[in-house]
């Protein structure tokens, strides 16, 4: 176990996150190549404002029409994204393994702080769970790999909040913790959890489009 | 469906398109969209049938483009056909739905982009391959010849500078202000819209002109996925524009026509800067501004008495960014104007657009059906009269009107407009009554 462990906090960790990094870099880079050519509305009505815009209206809770009309789900997607982000950069253990390793780290949550928003984080997961499961045009939508992927998202702070807690077998949690995170970064770049950057790039996308009809470019 | 639908399935073609059309957004679109299906309730297909999970605007997309994507081009007609079901009676891409998705994800630049491929196998509703021919023949949707055209001009001129003097129709007139365009249909059986745009005009006193060919703003083309000949159409209208010197193309109270003449028109012709030769003005704009600046005047005691409502077309508020500029006319015409819900931006498609009016009998029953949500706004505001800027909506909110007994009449703002407006002397005929004169 302990060999895994290294292995996984090793070796695997610097896999996991070049493959996070150059596959993002390979992927931006490769769409950018294309859209000099195919996507020209991009380059010909550009326009920070409408950019600035199209982003801001879908980053904050009640923005557009879309959130107003299902206010839970708009809390609880909010609330699991700000988690989802938060957490795993300003979490104390963590930012301690990067001190050890590289000298560096971020300010940290108080380990208080951060054990009630892994909880927030999974009530809201649970609460995005139930729903793609109960609404119908949901659900009709969902593939497998939709419900995998929250679920894989999800497992990294289940198995986290159980080593902090020391339930369970410590040594397996804490190996499943790694794991879960580690594939999970190597699937990034190449599904649509890639939406992390590519939110950006469509809605200004969108705001250039709109914008150039003189429309509301959100 | 049209007899080409026997033909065999050319898909080193379909390969090409899907080459061509694999761009950085629909690569995006079709990788992130996360299921969420915040975009079903934008849609009123799916609000209209009862909320059927099959008619939410990703599970269009993922059934067709993405689909086809997957296969790398290898389908059959089968699939074909299920697809020409979905893009073609299922969207009329109005847009709405991006307005409802978190990524801002543009639906109907995917439905056109399939349309744009099972027309390559010749496959698309036969009403729009049938006026794609008469453009192709004629320049215009109508078959109308050019002579039969200018006659149509003339006539109109000469009936109505009874009505008023020093009216006048110029057509092919060098370095006027606009070249005004219109709708096939209103040569062809309401010239009497042109008549009244002359009225407009002259009351105006706009420097205007007809052009005698590239006179038809109408795009069925485009509708039909037919990229090169909606091209050639708009292109058509640009270069007389250019012949003709003048300062700008305006465009009649038609949805479609600004959207393929100023947005979609460049890009399918392929210019890399992505805009027209000349700036294009649509005719909302043009009465907002003569209407504001006092260029026309309404006579207060001819302002529509009944209550009135107005119909956002898809491609003159979303998608052309003119809804302030409609409200602000129904301001000065209507004494009692009462807003659909919603309204603006977020107003639904009537139904009729997307090429569902012209594609006829064979999708009428569906557009009807579909039709039930504007139906119901129409009735919720209790208006006698609709205003739509929009032949397409002016069409399908006149039969939602039938079958759905509104009791609305409809009509468009020149008509409204050109009756009510206040004629300066100068423009009365000589030898009437003054007795109703107001100065």
């Amino acid at each position: 176990m302990n060999d895994f462990y290294e292995f996984l906090t090793g070796p695997a960790l610097w896999a996991a996150f070049i493959v996070f990094i150059v596959g993002l870099i390979v992927r931006l880079t490769y769409l950018y190549g294309i859209s000099k050519e195919r996507d020209r509305v991009l380059y010909n009505h550009v326009n920070v404002k409408w950019a600035i815009r199209s982003i801001v209206h879908w980053l904050i809770p009640l923005g557009s029409v879309g959130l107003r009309n299902q206010p839970v789900f708009a809390i609880a997607f909010f609330l699991f994204h700000i988690c989802l982000l938060g957490v795993p950069i300003f979490l104390l253990a963590h930012n301690m393994l990067w001190q050890e390793a590289f000298g560096v780290g971020l300010p940290s949550l108080p380990d208080s702080i951060a054990d009630a928003l892994t909880v927030v984080f999974l009530l809201a997961a649970a609460v995005l769970l139930l729903r793609r499961i109960i609404r119908a045009e949901v659900r009709f939508l969902s593939t497998a790999w939709d419900y995998f992927l929250l679920i894989l998202t999800s497992a990294p702070f289940v198995t986290g909040f159980l080593a902090y807690h020391q339930i369970g077998p410590y040594k397996l949690t804490m190996i499943l913790h790694v794991l879960f995170a580690e594939i999970l970064l190597i699937i990034i770049p190449f599904s649509k959890l890639g939406h992390i950057f590519l939110f950006f790039f469509s809605r200004v996308s969108f705001g250039f489009e709109m914008g150039r009809r003189g429309a509301r470019t959100w | 469906m049209s007899d080409a639908l026997q033909k065999p399935i050319n898909t080193k073609v379909i390969k090409e398109l899907l080459d061509i059309n694999d761009s950085a957004r629909i690569r995006t679109w079709l990788s992130i969209c996360a299921s969420c299906g915040l975009c079903a309730e934008s849609c009123f297909f799916y609000l209209a049938k009862n909320k059927d999970p099959k008619l939410s605007p990703a599970y269009k997309v993922r059934t067709t483009l993405k689909e086809l994507y997957r296969r790398k081009g290898e389908v059959d007609r089968e699939f074909l056909e299920k697809c020409y079901n979905i893009i073609w009676g299922e969207c009329t891409a109005c847009r709405r739905c991006s307005l409802f998705c978190p990524f801002g994800i543009d639906i109907s630049v995917m439905i056109v982009t399939m349309r744009g491929i099972c027309h390559s196998q010749g496959i698309a509703p036969a009403g729009l391959l049938k006026a794609s021919d008469n453009y192709r023949a004629s320049g215009n949707q109508m078959a109308m010849s050019k002579e039969d055209f200018v006659e149509t001009c003339t006539w109109m001129a000469e009936e109505t500078a009874e009505e008023m003097r020093g009216l006048e129709i110029p057509i092919d007139k060098q370095g006027a202000r606009i070249m005004y365009t219109v709708n096939a249909r209103e040569p062809m059986y309401y010239p009497q819209d042109i008549a009244m745009m002359a009225k407009i005009f002259t009351v105006a006193e706009e420097d205007w002109t007809m052009p005698s060919t590239g006179w038809d703003d109408t795009n069925l083309a485009m509708f039909a996925g037919d990229k090169a000949l909606a091209g050639q159409i708009v292109k058509n209208m640009y270069t007389k524009a250019l012949e003709l010197g003048v300062q700008a193309i305006a465009i009649t109270e038609c949805g479609h026509a600004y959207r393929s003449a100023l947005f979609e028109g460049p890009y399918m012709l392929g210019y890399r800067d992505g805009k027209p030769p000349l700036p294009i003005v649509h005719s909302v704009r043009l009465f907002y501004e003569y209407l504001r600046n006092g260029r026309i005047k309404i006579d207060p005691d001819k302002m529509l008495e009944e209550p009135v409502t107005y119909q956002d077309p898809c491609n003159v508020s979303r998608n052309g960014g003119l809804w302030e500029e409609g409200r602000a006319i129904m301001k000065y015409i209507a004494k009692d104007f009462r807003e659909m819900t919603p309204n603006s931006i977020y107003n639904h498609c009537c139904g009729g657009g997307g090429g569902f009016i012209p594609m006829g009998a064979e999708f009428k029953k569906r557009r009807i059906e579909s039709g039930r949500i504007k139906a119901e706004q129409i009735k919720a505001t209790g208006a006698k009269i609709v205003i739509s800027p929009c032949h397409n909506c002016y069409d399908q909110i006149k039969d939602l009107n039938t079958e759905y007994n509104l009791g609305v009449k409809v009509i468009q703002f020149k008509e409204v407009i050109s009756e009510a407006m206040i004629v300066p002397e100068k423009f009365r005929p000589v030898d009437t009554d003054d007795e109703e004169a107001q100065d």
